[in-house]
């Protein structure tokens, strides 16, 4: 119908093409962000959702010292509970020759004679266990993989200080193992910690638990509350050693994943619209510029008779090209980058199967928004279209009115010269686009200032955790609390230059109706090797009465300086001690509640008591001293930092680490996209201008400045706003992230907004380049020809 | 300023000789000949008026002139200088230093003022006159302060000529500079033109359509299909102010 408008279409793409395909990147960008999120969160959670309910998941893990098995039954016959299931459970050592430090484990017990009612495995080679072997284990997987484990080989272990031989018969995998660190740490190494299933008789015999149990899990119907059932566990449990019932929401592995999917689903909500939104505002100003040059077209076109809504189809079309194209790219790229992603999701997170699904509905539904933004963003300049009237558009153009407006102060402008008082006229003349302008580079540049500052603070708390509070070389934990001695005893082994005790105490923390499962960490008075530390790196200083709660659990139990707590020991008598929080401290990883040493063992009646040590080592004498540590049954585990140092080091690297230059890359591409398209339109503005300066003598450069002045002053300008916005966004980043697990800090980086600036001069050289390349080509006679 | 290119003018010869001079825009089935040999010797100090109908050449001829285009074969001297061998840089500085235009569309800069629009040129130019003055001449020195957008569009005009004659140019090439005006606005613009001449001893060529424009030149140029197809020397020149519209 309007073939030769659609011939016009197409002529206006192709003028405005490095434009277009700007915009159109940016809002592939965004619905890339949008697929992929969708697809990962969809993915995790569906396969999560699976895997748990096929393997049959317990919602509640009941923890005790020793408990008989009568008492199962007795928990099977109460209301709402659906499944009852009893095992067994211990740490272990795994010695393999090329190691010299015992690798940590957890033994688990599987029924010998039926299925697990609850937490079943799932196996992924080799074959289930034979009742009749007591010897027979099944091994993580991930930790066989790293190890070149396999099927039919022999590994020794330590269990309850004795060791013995096993034969592997099979590699599995289960729904509680899903993200599996070793513990104490936050991220995992395959290497360095395994998990074992064997025969219930046969970890009974070793870890003297015949006829007992020391983990309770349970399943609930649906949609019932589960506190009164922890209330329950706890209270049947007590006199048993509990450790304090907790739901799979408290379940570590699950706490990782479930915080996975949620910061997955937290970005998804707030990036993409952002991309969708800048997209929005750049086919704003295009379309807008091209109304406003077409006024004369389009009111001759209203002469002719074309209808208003035929005209705004016209320019509609234009921009829905342009969204379409963009959105298809970006389904392209998501469903690539999703793959990608979701690679390296299951290098942390050990599922049997991780498909990246995309739901049909995703890919519609990106298509649609970026159509509805695209319009959105045409909507505001189309109504003038339909405001045009054939008498108006035919006028001819008025200069730009530059009377009004701010007056600069004469003697302010008197000491620039002509060019420079056009810019900073132009500028002046028109704030709100001036602006636009800034607010547009300044947002581009907050995405990367902020994602920069956010996660090199979050590597700099990292090596702050292994740098300022860790300081020792490794660390050791005793199988029971021991008395002073233990540290004598370390400190003279051959190579250990200094020993300091420790003593971690699980705990359960009670405050008005909340209640957290945490450790009481007790240090010596001015510790040298473990400190605890403040966010800005000052010791914290413990009193001889109270504790120093982490600003991170203070938030879980809501409670304010000087509230007594009621902290619920759960370790050797088991006391119940209020004690008053005497401070509350900003840290930066986990959520820590310190003591002093002997404080906490008065409080406990148990002076002198240690559970573990850090050690500073002679490097020249490390190998004897793992030797005579693994020899040492009173020693439950052995660390070294530097191994747990380097397994974060890998997953800032490799894991997330690698979506971080992914998403720089896309703040790269959306800044230059702001830069280029403002540059742009300024000069497709301004070429008549520029010609006729060319023409009365000024030379290419003379000419450039009057454009790239203005582009420059508007970059200089959106730095320091868009350092703001950076911040702005970082907090809420960090406010988002955060949680007890760990904590993002709000530190400003200033490399961060270095970074971005750097990247907004960058994009405004690349675009000031481009531009200037087509100002030198510009055809003067050809731009002077035309009215406007 | 650097015009290298351009010194040892030699003021006794024509300011512009040319033979045979065409061009070309385009190739194949969109191929147009502009020009189509132009052979031509216009003395300094005069008034030139260009007539003929659309589409004939009097324009590109003008843009080749002025250093804005160049031709595709012919010679073409500046006095003694050698306009067709020149490169870009080299012909900026001719405009820069010798050129003045006007065109139709009167191209004022909208974010300066009248002064602002002369000084423009006078900051860049050798021997610029002051830029009040060069406004004064065009009858303007009320409306100095003025932005192009509070001026009616013979006053936008007389700014353009004050631009291009401010700095003195031995040229004044101008492209229907009353095509946009009525006749009474028109004869002032012309008026001031043929004063510029008269005081300043600028070359001036004028291309028009209103053929009564003849009768104050020195020399008349027809243009038919790229090729001058009549010359006229005006033994008498009237005064804009004579001229019959
Ligand atoms: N850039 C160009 N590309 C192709 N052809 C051109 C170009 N510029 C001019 N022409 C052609 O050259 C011829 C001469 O054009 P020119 O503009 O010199 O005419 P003119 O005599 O000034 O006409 P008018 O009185 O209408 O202004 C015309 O046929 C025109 O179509
Ligand atoms: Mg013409």
């Amino acid at each position: 119908m309007l073939a030769s408008l659609d011939q016009k279409l197409l002529r206006d793409l192709w003028r405005v093409r490095g434009q277009a395909l700007a915009i159109a990147v940016v809002m592939a960008f965004g619905v890339m962000l949008m697929v992929m999120m969708d697809g990962l969160i969809n993915s995790l959670s569906e396969t999560k959702r699976s895997y748990y309910e096929r393997y049959r998941l317990a919602q509640v893990f009941a923890p005790v010292k020793r408990a008989p098995k009568h008492l199962l039954q007795q928990i099977a016959h109460w209301p709402d509970v659906t499944a009852v299931e009893g095992r067994i459970s211990g740490g272990a050592l795994i010695n393999l020759p090329e190691e010299t430090i015992p690798i940590r484990a957890q033994a688990v017990s599987l029924p010998d004679y039926r299925a697990p009612r609850l937490n079943d495995i799932y196996l992924a080679e080799g074959r289930r266990l034979d009742p009749t072997h007591k010897n027979e284990i099944l091994l993580l997987e991930g930790f066989a993989n790293a190890r070149g484990i396999q099927p039919g080989d022999y590994l020794t272990a330590t269990l309850n200080g004795a060791r013995r031989s096993f034969h592997v018969v099979g590699l599995a995998q289960a729904p509680e193992f899903l993200y599996t660190p070793a513990p104490g740490e936050i991220v995992p190494d395959d290497k360095r910690f395994a998990v074992f299933w064997m025969s219930e008789d046969a970890l009974a015999a070793a870890l003297d638990m015949d006829g007992a149990f020391n983990e309770v899990l349970l399943t609930q119907p649906l949609g019932v509350n589960s506190a009164h059932l922890l209330y329950q566990l706890d209270q049947l449990l007590m006199s048993y050693g509990a450790l304090g019932a907790y739901t799979l929401d408290d379940h570590l592995s699950n706490r990782f994943i479930s915080e996975e999917i949620q910061q997955l689903e937290n970005s998804n909500r707030v990036v993409p619209p952002v991309f969708m939104g800048v997209a929005a505002f750049l086919l704003y100003i295009v379309i807008s510029r091209m109304v406003q040059s077409e006024r004369e077209q389009i009111g001759l076109l209203k002469a002719f008779g074309y209808t208003g809504w035929e005209i705004s189809l016209h320019y509609l079309k234009f921009v829905l090209l342009i969204a379409i194209f963009g959105a298809l790219l970006g389904c392209v790229l998501g469903v690539l980058g999703g793959r990608g992603l979701s690679g390296v999701y299951q290098l942390y997170y050990k599922f049997p199967f991780l498909l990246f699904r995309l739901d049909p509905a995703t890919v519609i539904s990106s298509v649609l928004v970026s159509i509805v933004v695209a319009c959105a963003g045409a909507a505001w300049v189309v109504r003038r279209v339909f405001a045009l009237t054939p008498a108006q558009a035919m006028r001819p153009p008025t200069p730009t009115d530059f009377s009004t407006g701010l007056r600069f102060g004469q003697g302010l402008l008197a000491k620039f010269d002509q060019p420079t008082r056009m810019v900073l006229r132009t500028l002046n003349r028109h704030p709100l686009k001036t602006m636009m302008s800034i607010g547009g580079i300044a947002l581009g540049m907050a995405l990367s200032a902020g994602m920069l500052n956010v996660l090199t603070a979050f590597d700099r708390t990292l090596a702050f955790s292994f740098e300022q509070v860790d300081r020792s070389d490794l660390n050791v934990n005793f199988v029971e609390p021991l008395g002073p001695d233990s540290l004598y005893y370390l400190a003279r082994l051959p190579g250990v230059l200094a020993a300091e005790g420790v003593r971690d105490v699980p705990a359960i923390f009670h405050f008005g109706r909340e209640r957290y499962r945490g450790v009481v960490t007790a240090l010596a008075p001015a510790p040298q090797l473990f400190r605890s530390l403040d966010k800005h790196g000052q010791p914290i200083a413990l009193p001889q009465q109270g504790i120093v709660l982490s600003k991170a659990l203070a938030g879980q139990l809501k409670v304010q300086n000087g509230d007594t707590l009621l902290v619920d020991i759960r370790q050797g008598r088991r006391p119940k001690l209020p004690i008053q929080v005497a401070a509350i401290a900003e840290t930066m990883t986990g959520a820590p509640a310190y003591m002093d040493l002997k404080a906490l063992n008065r409080l406990m009646f148990e002076p002198g008591r240690v559970s573990g040590a850090h050690l500073r080592i002679d490097m020249h004498h490390a190998q004897t001293l793992y030797a005579k540590l693994k020899d040492m049954p009173a020693i439950a585990s052995v660390n070294l930092k530097n191994h747990s140092r380097q397994a974060m080091e890998k997953m800032m690297d490799e894991g997330a680490g690698a979506t971080r230059y992914v998403m720089m890359i896309i703040a790269a591409v959306i800044t230059f996209g702001i830069v280029y398209n403002s540059a742009r339109i300024a000069f497709a503005e301004r070429a008549r201008d520029l010609a006729s300066l060319r023409v009365m003598g000024l030379t290419k450069s003379e000419a450039a400045f009057v454009l790239l002045g203005e582009l420059g002053i508007i970059t200089l300008l959106a730095i320091p706003v868009g350092c703001a916005f950076g911040y702005g966004l970082s907090a809420l980043i960090s406010a988002g992230f955060s949680n007890d697990l760990y904590q993002v800090p709000v530190t400003v980086v200033p490399t961060a907004y270095g970074s971005a600036a750097v990247a907004v001069l960058l994009a405004a050289l690349g675009s000031g380049y481009l531009i200037k390349r087509d100002l030198d080509r510009l055809d003067l006679v050809g731009a002077l020809k035309t009215r406007e | 300023m650097n015009n290298t290119g351009l010194q040892g003018l030699d003021l006794s010869r024509p300011a512009f000789a040319m033979q045979g001079l065409t061009k070309v825009f385009g190739s194949g089935p969109s191929r147009v000949e502009a020009l189509r040999g132009v052979d031509l010797t216009v003395p300094a100090a005069e008034l030139v008026v260009l007539l003929g109908p659309s589409g004939s050449g009097k324009s590109t001829l003008l843009n080749i002139l002025g250093g804005l285009d160049s031709a595709t074969s012919g010679s073409l001297f500046y006095f003694n200088q050698d306009l067709g061998g020149m490169d870009e840089s080299e012909l900026t500085q001719y405009r820069r230093q010798h050129i003045g235009f006007v065109f139709q569309f009167y191209n004022l800069m909208p974010s300066l003022t009248a002064l602002e629009n002369v000084q423009l040129v006078t900051e860049i130019a050798e021997n610029p006159m002051d830029a009040a003055e060069a406004l004064a001449m065009v009858g303007l020195e009320n409306r100095q302060d003025h932005f192009p957008a509070q001026l009616s569009g013979g006053e936008q005009q007389r700014v353009a000529i004050a631009r291009a004659i401010a700095k003195r140019p031995r040229v004044l090439f101008c492209d229907e500079p009353t095509g946009a005006l009525d006749s009474k606005t028109g004869r002032t613009v012309l008026n001031v033109l043929q004063e510029v001449n008269r005081e300043l001893g600028t070359t001036i060529f004028i291309v028009t359509h209103a053929a009564s424009t003849a009768a104050m030149a020195h020399r008349v140029i027809h243009f038919a299909d790229g090729r001058i197809s009549k010359e006229v020397e005006n033994q008498h020149v009237l005064s804009a102010a004579e001229i019959d519209w």
